[in-house]
């Protein structure tokens, strides 16, 4: 009964907040290509601006995440991959979503320790996150690094959905399945693009601060 | 018989993983069989039978499996071959590439050699009742009818064989978990879908949402590919996955 309902809720949590974020968190870096750095700059205290802005992070973000990641690596943990004997297109999907789910935890715990931790240790200010992006994507081991991660997130994401809506059972029979596939393959790719033209406009010299803190944190890095 | 004579003498080779007993480990024995037309793995596995030779030439105990009913319609003969699960009875030298590998279906506990207890597949199947209950004290008299095109697509799930090959196909059907495969859950659309089984319908249902049920799929939909019946699994997945989404919210709303 138990396994039932967390399923259940690692499914819901899945989508409902942490894919809502993830397609808010590719807007908001895509105002950086919009906008320039004063764009993005806007865009993060606009998000910071927020009322409650503490509870949303907990509430929409962190805890979501905790629960979705750790049992997600639970279930990646508990899977037994055949891709041997069944090379068969769902069943490398099937396979990549775990393979993808391991590389997006790595990616986070990362992520998350170098901006929004820093944040939060107060070496790092909102406006300076830019500066902080340009620092880290012009380095070609951490750019690479960051590519990976946002293609496997992505997909991790867009296949995701689909299984979502058999796990729901929303998408019951085999075309309305195959439709989703191809639905989801679209928005995997729209995501990636969104996310990699981002991070290649972070490289751009106008994303550049001399700021000391940063500039001790890329010696860190 | 004139052409097969005419023939010259071919061999075929065959590499078969054996196991002595259910807590011995298993090794592989290969061996040498003359061709026949039309020979299929079980007919090969009775030339064992009949002549224990090995391909080394040395004597050797004859290979154990199982099988019945001969025409791919009891699931006893299920193994995997090259690497597939499969009814042995079912296949066919001819279209199989050499050496053929058998295996048994190491997701069932190994009884010997080819033999495998498939008990957690008729255990699953009183787990979720996968019967409709009609038995009393009285004439309960006839049953609501079926709707023609509902008793068409029920037919093709009726066809399960409760082969388990479903479940050896299935990358969650391992030994860290206790999901209980596609076939029962197969069923359990089946059983809802028949007008009387409608009736205990819920009971179903709760048996898959308890431990090891429905939440132990994760999409990976190698079992519709490989049920050699060709019965729709994900389709019954999905519609379940569905059912018992509608049951929970029902039961929190208390409706
Ligand atoms: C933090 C690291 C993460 C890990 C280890 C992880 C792991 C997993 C795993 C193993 C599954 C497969 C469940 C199944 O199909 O049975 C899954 C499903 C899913 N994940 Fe993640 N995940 C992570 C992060 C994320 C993030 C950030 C998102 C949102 C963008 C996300 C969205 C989804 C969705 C929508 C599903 C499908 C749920 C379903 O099939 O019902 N995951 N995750
Ligand atoms: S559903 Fe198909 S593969 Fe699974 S046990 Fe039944 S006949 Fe065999
Ligand atoms: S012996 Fe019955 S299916 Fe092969």
């Amino acid at each position: 009964m138990r396994g039932f309902y967390s399923r259940k809720i690692h499914s819901l949590l899945g989508v409902i907040p942490l894919g809502g974020f993830f397609l808010e968190h590719m807007l908001t870096n895509f105002s950086a290509v919009e906008g320039g750095a004063s764009g993005f700059t806007d865009s993060v205290l606009w998000l910071n601006s927020l009322p409650l802005v503490f509870f949303l992070e907990l509430f929409g973000i962190w805890l979501p995440l905790l629960y979705h990641g750790v049992y997600g690596l639970y279930i990646a943990y508990q899977s037994k991959p055949n891709l041997n004997r069944f090379k068969l297109e769902r069943n490398w999907r099937y396979t990549l979503q775990r393979v993808t789910g391991v590389i997006t935890f790595i990616f986070i715990v990362w992520h998350v320790f170098e901006t929004r931790f820093q944040v939060t240790l107060g070496n790092v200010k909102h406006e300076e996150l830019g500066g902080l992006m340009h620092n880290i994507v012009t380095q070609p081991l951490l750019l690479t690094f960051y590519i990976i991660a946002i293609v496997a997130a992505s997909f991790h994401f867009a296949n995701g959905l689909w299984s979502f809506l058999i796990s729901w059972g929303i998408t019951v029979g085999p075309r309305s399945q195959r439709v989703s596939s191809v639905i989801c393959l679209g928005l995997f790719v729209i995501v990636t693009v969104m996310f990699l033209v981002s991070l290649v406009t972070f490289r751009d010299s106008e994303f550049q601060t001399t700021a000391t803190a940063l500039q001790s944190l890329k010696t860190f890095i | 018989m004139m052409a097969e004579t005419a023939q010259a003498p071919k061999n075929v080779k065959f590499v078969i993983t054996r196991q002595d007993d259910p807590q011995s480990s298993s090794y592989t024995e290969e061996f040498d069989l003359p061709y026949r037309p039309g020979m299929n793995v079980i007919s090969a596995l009775m030339e064992i039978q009949r002549n224990p030779v090995n391909a080394k030439g040395d004597n050797t105990v004859p290979v154990c499996w199982d099988s019945n009913c001969l025409e791919e319609v009891c699931g006893a003969c299920s193994m995997v071959i090259n690497g597939k699960p499969r009814q042995a009875c079912a296949a066919l030298i001819d279209n199989l590439e050499q050496p053929v590998r058998i295996e048994p279906m190491k997701t069932f506990p190994v009884v010997r050699d080819l033999v495998i207890d498939r008990s957690r597949m008729f255990n699953a199947l009183k787990r979720v009742k996968a019967w409709i209950p009609i038995d009393g004290t009285y004439d309960l008299g006839p049953g609501p009818r079926m709707p023609e095109k509902k008793r068409q697509w029920a037919y093709e799930l009726s066809k399960c064989m409760t082969c388990g090959v479903c479940l050896e196909a299935c990358p969650n059907v391992n030994a860290k978990t206790d999901f209980i495969g596609p076939a029962a859950i197969s069923q359990v659309r089946l059983f809802n879908a028949h007008p009387t089984g409608e009736m205990n319908a819920e009971e179903r249902l709760e048996a898959l949402m308890d431990d090891g049920g429905i939440d132990g799929c994760g999409n990976s939909q190698n079992c519709v590919a490989a049920c050699p019946k060709g019965i729709p699994l994900t389709t019954s997945i999905a519609e379940i996955n569905k059912q018992t989404t509608k049951h929970m919210f029902k039961r929190w709303l208390g409706v």
